[in-house]
């Protein structure tokens, strides 16, 4: 997970940034790899969703935030019982969505249960 | 000295057990399971492929070794089931771990073995230092003809290594393969699943190519099975590593620790290097595997490898990523029909 | 800056208009208010329309003229301007015409919403209101509009006492009110058995927690106050308006079930207007799911975080209670022509404050608020308006 960090502040940004909204102009961005490690801050479990991604559900979709300090919106691949907030959890490379049979494969990161 | 200067695996948690493959066909499972010695199988997880599994393998083989991705100067992916036939696998795993831009890079087919394959190509580069370090994994979703005698063991799984030059914690004396043009296993442009040659796929597809590489190995390092602490053989099932190891001379605790098939099923472009982690898993320095690879059309890739003292001291962590043993625990058990519906099998409205 | 009042208001009857068309919507509202306030066509000076999604739901763009067009003002090259922030496109469609009349820039303006929303399937409606989030951090990652709601609700269930029950009372107020009017989508009451039984949509939000997909259009007339009797014997003053924005996504929030530009611009508003919480006779609040109306009255200030669940319970929010919201039926049982509802929140509260809201009617209503958002909180538009 590659993302953004303002050196002049310290403060973290995924997803990134080329902008920090605290400094603006006076900002300096370089770019920032994430471990990610995160916690769970809430969630919920899918059962109506996008076409692309009903073959999914249900599925739970959470609010991360990593340990760095940013918060994401991401899947949390674990069967829905077992969700928690508070509940730790690590990144994954998964499939998220695809431009239908013949289009793009659009990759990216979800996350599961750190043991 | 060349060799394997890191190694990492990665295996989806669902499985299907071959009782319930069996349960809907009518076939008897324990015909089926006595016949092959293959119980159960990894399947991948809805929004996994091959180019996910290649990534998380790549991410554990980094997760050991402190490698600089950008002195990866090639990465190359082989798998029977790329999720494009055109646009390599290997640009996506490069990209994931951080390669890009300055590597070359290409995706492998030769069924089961383009991931030993990659590893040759591999060496090539790094021995004749025009790279650092090159990345070669094998990594499949592979498929079965439902009904089909394939569909028993087609898993999902695969393992990346990275080759170098400098302080390996595996040298890999010499390689050698048997290549003919053989039509044992064969899949068509835009055909869904492969096809096979039934028996034929037996003595002239994976015992010559096995025993033709592993005879050549043997004669050109001039070495005997008894030379080797290990072996690892192409695992389409328990039976065909046990039969041809014991015709060229191993015993069955050489192929023990390499023969992850029974419970994992066969991940085709992933079988032996999944096998080669398992044994790497634990090995000790001086342990020697041999190894070697089959894939239909026909060939074979063998291997004299050799682990080092760096194996278990210096900067490589051996636990700092799963062993293929904590990687096939805590499976979860899918039915047929979710079975079906994680490979794709069922038809949907386009 | 001039004092503005509202002269005239018009709405169609909500719900899924299989035989009208957009044009056919925005027509027949724009006529109700121009009959309402005696104006003819003429006397227009300027059009604000809110909608936010014509491209998707009908593949139309470039509204504000079509609209002047059908509403055959372009022959008379009026200024008209569409006006877009998601949801929250009608309550920022009124500002902006209060703005244009207040600042003595045009006099007669008509403010309206518009939503046709029935003319794709449901996966493309679905996939359209996610572009009311972060669509590249929220939608691609499978967030839905209701997924991202009921994140907001196990946040807020987390950290207060709210229980499924109490939430599901929003619901069952707001269709009793909505079977009080007559332009509500669902005219029949239920009960908390329906909600609490009904499909699982993004748990713990179930179909009966989220407002339907709805099409629908209103429009209200304001003009200067000092000139509002020519046209009203009853013209409602435009007492304060305030819009807020933040972050657009969930995730970025200071405080995930706070929705901060609710509290900025409510207290925008009351400073505006030289108002408090106990002046207010009623609020149209935006309730496209459940927990929006809790978070809502909660951020609002009429009473303290934590406890709108029991308010609501309590009966305090309901026709007869301490401060009735919602009187219109809400979201929930209007039905949410997107672009449509903040217009329609101020059609409410100005038949309330002239005394038409026949069976919603609240007794002595002097002084109305609206509140509308855009997304989950990113915008955010306040209005309050009492009798002149």
């Amino acid at each position: 997970m590659v993302g953004t960090k303002c050196e002049k502040c310290g403060r973290q940004f995924f997803p990134p940034r080329t902008f920090c909204p605290d400094c603006r102009r006076a900002g300096k961005i370089v770019e920032h790899k994430f471990s990610g490690s995160g916690t769970i801050v809430t969630f919920t479990v899918i059962h109506t969703a996008a076409e692309q991604y009903s073959m999914l559900t249900p599925y739970v979709l959470a609010i991360v935030k990593l340990d760095e300090g940013p918060q994401i919106t991401t899947q949390v691949v674990c069967s829905p019982e077992k969700a928690k907030i508070g509940m730790k959890v690590k990144s994954v490379f998964r499939r998220i969505v695809t431009d239908g049979e013949s289009g793009i494969i659009h990759y990216g990161t979800k996350f599961v249960p750190a043991e | 000295m060349v060799g394997i200067i890191t190694y990492g695996a990665y295996i989806p948690r669902y499985r299907i057990k071959v009782e319930e493959i069996t349960r809907v066909w009518g076939a008897n499972a324990a015909d089926v399971t006595g016949g092959l010695g293959v119980f159960e199988k990894s399947v991948p997880d809805l929004d996994e492929d091959a180019a996910t599994i290649a990534v998380e393998a790549a991410r554990n083989a980094l997760k050991r070794r402190n490698i600089d991705p950008d002195q990866i100067g090639a990465v190359y992916v082989g798998s029977e089931s790329h999720p494009y036939a055109v646009k390599p696998t290997a640009c996506t795993v490069g990209e994931a771990i951080g390669a890009t831009p300055h590597m070359t890079a290409a995706d492998f087919e030769f069924a089961c073995k383009a991931g030993t394959a990659a590893i040759q190509t591999c060496m090539g580069l790094v021995k004749s230092k025009m790279i650092p370090y090159g990345l070669a994994i094998g990594a499949d979703v592979s498929q079965g003809a439902p009904g089909d005698a394939l569909e028993y063991t087609a898993a999902a799984g695969g393992a990346a290594y990275i080759i170098g030059n400098d302080d390996p914690i595996a040298t890999i004396h010499h390689t050698c393969s048997f290549t003919s043009d053989t039509p044992d296993f064969w899949r068509r442009e835009g055909q869904d699943y492969p096809r096979h040659g039934g028996r034929f796929t037996g003595d002239p597809g994976y015992f010559k190519h096995v025993k033709g590489a592993s005879l050549l190995l043997l004669e050109q390092t001039k070495k005997t099975p008894k030379d080797f602490t290990y072996a690892v053989f192409h695992q389409p099932n328990a039976k065909f590593p046990q039969k041809v190891a014991k015709d060229l001379g191993f015993t069955a605790e050489q192929i023990k620790p390499g023969l992850v098939v029974p419970k994992l099923g066969n991940t085709y472009s992933g079988a032996s290097p999944v096998g080669l982690a398992a044994t790497l898993d634990i090995a000790k320095p001086g342990d020697t595997i041999f190894v070697c690879s089959f894939g239909s059309g026909a060939g074979s890739d063998a291997f004299d490898i050799e682990a080092t003292d760096a194996i278990t001291s210096g900067d490589f962590h051996r636990d700092a990523a799963p062993s293929v043993q904590q990687l096939l625990k805590d499976p979860i058990y899918l039915d047929y029909a979710q079975y079906a519906k994680h490979k794709g099998k069922i038809v949907m409205q386009s | 800056m001039r004092d503005v009042a509202v002269i005239g208001i018009g709405c169609t009857k909500f719900g899924e208009k299989w035989e009208s068309s957009f044009r056919d919507i925005f027509v027949e509202a724009g006529t109700l208010a121009l009959e309402d306030a005696q104006l003819s066509g003429e006397k227009i000076d300027a059009m604000y329309v809110g909608n936010m999604s014509a491209g998707r739901f009908i593949g139309q763009e470039h509204i504000g003229a079509l609209i002047a067009d059908y509403a055959g003002m372009a022959t008379r090259h009026i200024a008209s301007t569409r006006v877009e922030a998601a949801c929250a496109s009608g309550g920022l469609a009124f500002r902006q015409a209060v703005i244009a009349v207040a600042s003595g820039m045009e006099d007669i303006v008509v403010a309206a919403g518009v939503e046709k929303m029935t003319d794709v399937g449901s996966d493309e409606s679905t996939d359209t209101l996610t572009g009311a989030a972060d669509r590249e951090w929220e939608g691609f990652m499978g967030a839905t509009f209701p997924g991202l709601y009921a994140m907001i609700a196990n946040d807020y269930m987390h950290k207060y006492s709210l229980t499924r029950e109490q939430l599901a009372q929003v619901a069952v107020k707001n269709h009793y009110n909505g079977a009080r009017n007559p332009i509500a989508q669902f005219q029949s009451e239920i009960t908390l058995d329906t909600v609490m039984k009904s499909t699982m949509v993004a748990e713990p939000l179930r179909l009966f927690d989220c407002s339907p997909v709805t099409d629908g259009a209103a429009a209200v007339i304001v003009a200067p106050l000092d000139r509002a009797r020519e046209f009203t014997d009853t013209p409602i003053r435009v007492l304060a308006s305030a819009q807020a924005s933040d972050t657009i996504a969930l995730h970025d929030r200071r405080d995930i079930s706070t929705l901060d530009a609710t509290v900025a611009a409510g207290h925008r508003a009351f400073k505006m207007a030289h108002l408090s919480h106990k002046d207010i006779n009623m609020v149209e609040v935006h309730d496209c799911f459940s927990i929006a109306e809790i978070c809502a009255i909660e951020d609002l200030g009429f009473c303290k975080k934590g406890e709108a669940g029991k308010f609501t319970a309590d009966g305090e929010t309901a026709l007869g209670g301490k401060i009735p919201v919602n009187t219109s039926g809400g979201l929930k049982a209007c039905g949410h022509p997107v672009g449509a509802t903040g217009i329609k929140q101020v059609y409410e509260i100005v038949q309330q404050l002239r005394g038409e809201a026949g069976k919603r009617q609240i007794e002595g209503a002097k002084v109305g608020m609206t509140h509308n958002v855009g997304g989950t909180g990113a915008t955010v538009a306040v209005h309050i308006l009492g009798r002149a």
